[in-house]
């Protein structure tokens, strides 16, 4: 799961390019900063957390989800 | 400082009165007052002094560097100034003058350095070889903006290495750079000299509180008021440190005007609100003088010559000699400028300290200078009398 | 079911935990433009720090004057904003009054090999013990897009409208024909190469200096025509190539495969050698004409 922080983010788009499995796209309406700031694109998340690692401003982290007890 | 330090120093010095010339009474004194940082470039006739530190400082395991230049010099002092070091640099004119940016950061940044100019006759490269006073003016209104100096002014060997240890004092004192000013003849003129049995140093003032509340450009808690405590590298204080205009956290704060008004008087008043305390002149003859012989540094020297001369001629002279150049002794013109008619400053510029007495005088005051490098004779001060 | 899960847990700490262990949080967000890539170099420095472990107490960051020198005033450290160019002889100050402390320098090409050239040359002939991370964007940014001394042939600046007509500086060549021991040349895009390049330099006793390539997204790329930042990538892709393939095609290659070397951009760990540092210099004298 993707946590952003939109205090942080300056809408570079680099997470959305980069992201292997396209897990993130633009959000539709902009927000109060004056970007689309992006969101998860649902079950494509692999947690390779290089949006993490990449992202200028840290404001992108990656949670990983708990996995159900088999 | 400590005593095995003060020990170790005059074990290296020897403690026994020596013949030695200005440049090495800079370097011992240096040494006595517990220098232990040297970032210099060779300049003549400044050069002994970095020459006498790089075969002192590491026998007492101080550190010794020559930079590329002297830019890499002033910056070498600050940095190590941040790392917990009294340290100090020596030059002349044009080093000073390539010095200037960083003194602004040094002034900016509230950090405590030593820098001796041994000076000689200018602009430009000049005559290397020769003294002049061509930058007393270049240590107050040197950099760009404002600040406050402290400029010291010897006129003998003694002075020289007693004032060494008391721009050292005044520097960690003020949290300030501190001007020592020689000439090429006083840098290499020999005299006795005693080295002080005790020495009296004055150490910087840490922080007592935690860091977190640690203000490093605040209000001064248990030492000066405007003078805030100092928190070296490598203890855990954090401190962001720039040359740009900051808040009391040290944060740059550039687009506020009363941020930087009240950072910068802060600076300038600290040194100005002592000026008094700061001056130190010596007086000779004034109570009946009708002209005061107004001098400094080697100069005064001949003046000395002047007054003696004067009044075996009958004339009633006085003479006055700045010990401290800035901050700018006004009350002492002021009320000099009372008792006497006349003051003749006689300097080796064409005015520099001059326009200050002009300034602050009630009397008339006339200039004595010379420029060439060669020292005023007795009789061309008297000249101007 | 449960190694399984062993094996995916991540190494690294999160973003977040970065931010609130390194990062002074009253600062952020930082000043730096949107996809300028002195962001991906804070990013990388402080996953490497973490990485390395280093007492943040016994380190000082020290920067000069330009965008990059911005980069101290974010993380929760002693630190010298100094003069333009500069910073390097302030860090010899530092390091060799106080061998203890870490010193990582940050730079930028301008501030670094223009009015800055002479201490960065000299503090690699020293080798003194610091990390230098010079960020290259090929232009003086914070002022508005001039040419620099790296900015390549041919390319537009505010002062150099008709195009720039000198030829550039190689910063990585000259740090290790100055001395430096540890030299790497990284892009920004890929971060775990930089991210272990900068833990080696931390490592190394001596000068480290990593020049990494950046994007100005403003002041050089609106000049030169690359307005999506999708473009200075492909520009990067285009032009780099790892050392080691630059050297196998130089030896093994065919003639028309070394020709396409010609305006390629060597990147990766381009110098390593052991070699005394100042501070070990300085040591050793002091102890053998100590009183």
């Amino acid at each position: 799961m993707i946590e952003l922080n939109e205090d942080y983010c300056k809408g570079c788009n680099l997470c959305i390019e980069f992201c292997p499995r396209d897990a993130l796209e633009p959000a539709e309406e902009l927000n109060e900063k004056g970007i689309h700031p992006p969101v998860e694109v649902e079950d494509r998340c692999n947690n390779c957390r290089l949006c993490e690692l990449i992202c200028p401003d840290f404001a992108i982290t990656v949670v990983e989800e708990e996995e159900e007890e088999e | 400082m400590k005593e095995e330090e003060l020990e170790k120093a005059k074990k290296v010095i020897g403690d026994e009165s020596q013949f030695i010339h200005g440049d090495t009474a800079v370097a011992y004194g240096a040494l006595l007052a517990g220098c232990r940082f040297f970032g210099g470039y060779p300049i003549t006739p400044a050069s002994e002094i970095a020459e006498t530190m790089a075969e002192i400082l590491p026998k007492v395991g101080g550190k010794y560097i020559q930079m590329e230049d002297e830019l890499g010099s002033i910056a070498s002092v600050i940095g190590s100034s941040w790392a917990g070091a009294k340290a100090m640099t020596a030059t002349s004119g044009p080093g000073l003058s390539l010095m200037q940016e960083n003194i602004g950061f040094a002034h900016m940044s509230e950090t405590p350095l030593v820098l001796a100019d041994v000076q000689r006759s200018g602009p430009s490269t000049g005559q290397p070889t020769l003294g002049a006073q061509g930058d007393i003016m270049q240590t107050r209104y040197g950099s760009h903006g404002d600040f406050a100096a402290i400029t010291l002014s010897p006129n003998n060997i003694q002075e020289t290495l007693d004032y060494t240890i008391r721009a050292f004092n005044l520097a960690e004192k003020y949290r300030t750079p501190v001007f020592l000013m020689l000439s090429a003849d006083l840098g290499h003129m020999r005299e006795m000299v005693k080295i002080p049995k005790e020495v009296n140093t004055f150490e910087r003032k840490q922080p007592k509180v935690a860091p977190e509340d640690y203000v490093p450009f605040g209000k001064g808690e248990y030492g000066k008021e405007k003078v805030p405590e100092f928190g070296v590298f490598g203890d855990g204080y954090h401190t962001y440190v720039t040359g740009l205009t900051h808040d009391e956290q040290g944060f740059p704060a550039t687009d506020d005007q009363e941020d930087h008004d009240n950072l910068i008087r802060r600076q300038v008043e600290k040194i100005l609100d002592d000026r008094e305390e700061l001056t130190d002149v010596e007086k000779r003859n004034l109570d009946d003088a009708d002209v005061a012989l107004l001098s400094y540094g080697i100069t005064s020297r001949s003046a000395m010559g002047a007054l003696k001369k004067g009044r075996e001629e009958g004339k009633n002279l006085g003479y006055l000699r700045l010990k401290t150049l800035w901050p700018f002794p006004i009350k002492e013109i002021k009320e000099l400028s009372k008792n006497v008619d006349n003051i003749v400053v006689a300097e080796m510029n064409l005015g520099q300290i001059y326009h200050k007495v002009v300034e602050h005088a009630d009397c008339e005051v006339r200039l004595a200078d010379k420029i060439g490098g060669e020292v005023h004779s007795p009789d061309e001060i008297l000249a101007e009398v | 079911m449960e190694e399984k899960e062993e094996k995916r847990k991540v190494e690294m700490i999160s973003a977040a935990e970065i931010r609130d262990k390194y990062l002074r949080d009253e600062m952020m967000p930082h000043i730096f433009c949107t996809g300028c890539g002195i962001g991906n170099v804070l990013d990388y420095t402080l996953w490497a720090m973490e990485k390395e472990g280093l007492d943040m107490d016994k380190t000082v960051f020290l920067s000069g004057i330009g965008c990059s020198s911005r980069l101290p005033g974010y993380i929760d450290v002693d630190s010298l904003h100094t003069t333009h160019g500069r910073a390097l002889a302030f860090a010899t100050g530092v390091k060799i009054t106080n061998p203890e402390l870490n010193v990582v320098v940050f730079t930028g090409d301008g501030d670094c090999m223009g009015i800055g050239g002479n201490h960065f040359i000299h503090a690699c002939r020293r080798n003194i013990d610091m990390t230098v991370i010079a960020v290259n964007n090929y232009i003086y940014g914070m002022t508005g897009g001039q040419v620099a001394p790296t900015t390549p042939e041919g390319d537009y600046a505010t002062t150099a409208p008709h195009g720039n007509i000198e030829p550039p500086f190689n910063m990585s060549e000259m740090a290790i024909s100055s001395g430096a021991t540890y030299v790497a040349r990284w892009g920004v895009k890929r971060p775990n190469q930089p991210i272990n390049s900068i833990q080696e330099a931390l490592q190394n006793k001596g000068m480290s200096f990593i020049e990494m390539m950046s994007p100005c997204t403003t002041a050089y790329s609106r000049q030169n025509r690359m307005g999506a930042i999708e473009e200075f990538w492909d520009w990067y892709e285009d032009k780099t190539i790892l050392a080691e393939d630059y050297e196998k095609i130089e030896k093994f290659g065919s003639e028309d495969e070394r020709e396409t070397l010609q305006d390629k951009i060597k990147i990766g760990v381009l110098h390593q050698e052991e070699k005394k540092s100042l501070s070990e210099r300085l040591q050793a004298l002091i102890e053998e004409v100590h009183v």
